[in-house]
């Protein structure tokens, strides 16, 4: 595979993005290396969700280019951007709500096994999905729910399911928006292990208010202010930058 | 509405799949009458119709306005097909003559089907209005595809009898029919149990997420539709064979509409639903409508309350009961069931009379004022009968809310009792 030799994930080049006369992203420029977690802070309005909104292809971009393996994925719809692997999960959960945990993430792995549009396999007989299924299952901690409508999980099992169906599919590159959010203290700590856990020996892209979890996963931090990176550095550098101080940790820190 | 917890009857399968081939096979042996036999296959090929129609508004939650069209032309090639067969210009046997429908319904799904389905919900209701009414008027520029008003009939006895069988005997095309109508539903069924299938619910659901999983959204409605047209054709198919005419009427609005509220009176979200659907919009079509003139105001009524009460449809109703009949607790229903019954038909004796002795004061109250109602003879001009029938209908619907109320507290307390037990 040609994008193997490739050691950056994710580039970023020059992006922008505008809505009407509000530019949103002003050039950003970023690089993340193959197997590396990279977080993205910033104060609330700073453009963190719509700067993944842009990498997964939710919105297009304004100006600029992304490189998904070295690869343009501008412009490129959602599902074309997901299968040159790069699969996002969202701040504000985004499941099948009337179907089980099990089809939740049996859906999100059909295409990467090559059965995309088929009519022709019965499911039931699909063995490798359903043990990937399984095995997805297994890792995010929702086996006995197995049968459950999604709609129907708790509010942190159903953060769990998010992550799951990100991940099912094996996309190297996984962009999570604020998995944490609203999760109590115990919660957060089980999610931090489970994030750990799948991302391994991927590219990991989150967006986190937590700055425990942020601190405790990164290893490296952007930190996004009114469009634009102001900072991109390991966690110890940035802790001690003037300028996040001041720009980021100054509005937040109450 | 209580959530319950059911799991589908995959144990009986078999079962269900058997005992619906056999009653079809016996029912001829039952009802013996050609009325009934002309019923049955209707039912069959709406059951086809319906099922095709429901992959896209339960299976893909594509509402449409038009799916007459596919059915429609299924039709009117298949019948080309049988006219050219009878002069001996294409050979093609008259049991595999849906297939021709089928094929049809195909590629017209393709022609429209990939405007149609770039866009879900509202766009796609217009759109497929919009195609509908589009075919609709083609038919009248194209008198010689068409047949204008007319139609196009034909004969579906051709060449030589095989093994006896003909097609010419009602009962032979009965049985053509129910073969069919088994085939399309196992078809259909099996279906809903692959990958395209599946995907179909997750984009009806969260189209969003299912772009994120790989998944382009037109495509997947695209292929829902294209293999729901195909089906439809067939069904197209099969209605040319049973009436040997094919008129405008096969790819009309109102044909669109009355899959539409088949398929919504038999419920929309299980499979089956379309099939109890059909069974009941056609005798209200077809057995209510050779009784009365006024059946189109019942099955009016009908869909009415259904969407009012119980959007669901009859299988949501069935399916809800599962559950207590599992934990063995209907026997705290009958009773409320029961007075919700013998109320309801004073409220429905009510209502009939007054629609129909509005009917007839309307339409026949100079010529022949008599009229005969539940076996009672009586002159609609008088006031004793209105004054009856108002009677009933106010009585029974005020009997009808008392009876309704012990049922819903009957229930209350039943499902109270079955989530209980399963937690």
């Amino acid at each position: 595979m040609k994008h193997q030799t490739i050691s950056t994930a994710v580039e970023l080049k020059a992006v922008t993005k505008s809505f009407g006369n509000t530019a949103i992203i002003r050039g950003v420029d970023l690089a993340v290396a193959r197997g590396e977690r990279h977080a993205m802070i910033g104060p609330n309005g700073a453009g963190k969700s719509t700067l993944f909104n842009l990498i997964s292809g939710r919105y297009p971009v304004s100006g600029g280019d992304i490189l998904v393996n070295g690869e343009s994925v501008a412009g490129l719809m959602p599902f074309e951007i997901n299968r040159k692997g790069l699969s996002r999960s969202f701040q504000v959960t985004n499941i099948f709500q009337r179907m089980s945990v099990f089809e939740n993430i049996r859906c999100a792995v059909l295409w990467s096994l090559g059965y995309k549009y088929s009519f022709w396999h019965r499911l039931g007989g699909l063995k490798d999905a359903n043990l990937r299924a399984e095995e997805v299952m297994e890792s995010i901690g929702l086996k006995r729910r197995r049968d459950t409508l999604a709609g129907v999980l708790s509010y942190a099992e159903q953060r769990a399911l998010e992550i799951g169906v990100t991940i099912a599919g094996g996309a190297e590159v996984i962009l999570l928006d604020e998995p944490t959010a609203g999760m109590s203290r115990s919660e957060t700590a089980d999610a931090v292990e489970l994030i750990r856990k799948v991302s391994q020996d991927k590219t990991l892209i989150m967006v986190e208010h937590d700055m425990g979890v942020v601190f405790n996963l990164a290893d490296r931090i952007s930190v996004l202010v009114y469009g634009e990176i102001i900072a991109c550095d390991v966690p110890e550098n940035i802790r001690g930058n003037k300028a996040v101080q001041e720009a980021y940790l100054g509005t937040e820190a109450h | 509405m209580a959530k319950l917890k059911y799991t589908p009857f995959n144990l009986g399968r078999w079962l269900v799949w058997g005992g619906t081939a056999l009653v079809m096979i016996l029912l001829p042996f039952v009802f013996t009458e050609g009325f009934t036999l002309t019923l049955m296959s209707q039912i069959g090929i709406g059951v086809i119709f319906a099922l095709s129609y429901n992959m896209l508004l339960g299976q893909g939650g594509m509402l449409s306005f038009g799916h007459a069209v596919y059915s429609g032309l299924g039709a009117y090639f298949s019948v080309h097909a049988l006219n050219l067969m009878a002069k001996g210009s294409f050979v093609f046997p008259v049991t595999l003559l849906p297939l021709v429908g089928g094929a049809a319904g195909l590629v017209f799904g393709v022609v429209f089907g990939y405007v149609t389905t770039k866009k879900s919900g509202t766009t796609f209701a217009m759109i497929s209005l919009g195609i509908g009414e589009m075919v609709f008027a083609c038919s009248l520029m194209f008198p010689g595809f068409f047949g204008g008003e007319g139609g196009i009939t034909t004969n579906r006895v051709i060449g030589q009898p095989f093994l006896g069988i003909s097609y010419g005997p009602a009962i032979q095309v009965y049985y053509l029919i129910v073969a069919w109508t088994l085939a399309c539903m196992a078809a259909m069924f099996a279906w809903t149990q692959t990958p395209l299938g599946r995907m179909a619910n997750a984009v009806r659901d969260n189209p969003e997420r299912a772009e994120f999983v790989g998944y382009d959204t037109h495509m997947v409605r695209f292929l829902t539709l294209l293999i729901s047209s195909f089906f439809a054709g067939i069904a197209g198919g099969l209605n040319c064979i049973n009436y040997e005419i094919v008129t405008a009427e096969n790819v009309g609005a109102l044909r669109s509409a009355g899959v539409l509220m088949a398929t919504f009176i038999g419920g929309a979200g299980f499979f089956f639903g379309p099939i109890i659907g059909s069974i009941v919009f056609f005798i209200m079509v077809i057995a209510v409508g050779a009784m009365t003139k006024a059946w189109a105001f019942y099955l009016g009524l009908l869909f009415l309350l259904i969407v009012l009460y119980a959007p669901g449809g009859f299988a949501s109703l069935i399916v809800m009961h599962l559950p207590v009949l599992k934990a063995r607790l209907m026997h705290r229903l009958w009773l409320p069931y029961a007075a919700a019954l013998a109320t309801g038909a004073v409220l429905l004796a009510g209502l009939v009379s007054v629609v129909e002795m509005t009917y007839h004061y309307s339409l026949e109250s100079k010529t022949a004022p008599e009229m005969t109602l539940f076996g009672f003879a009586f002159n609609v001009t008088d006031t004793l009968p209105w004054a009856v029938a108002i009677g009933l209908l106010v009585g029974g619907f005020v009997i009808s809310r008392f009876a309704w109320k012990t049922v819903g507290r009957a229930w209350g307390d039943v499902v109270h009792v079955v989530q209980r037990q399963s937690a």
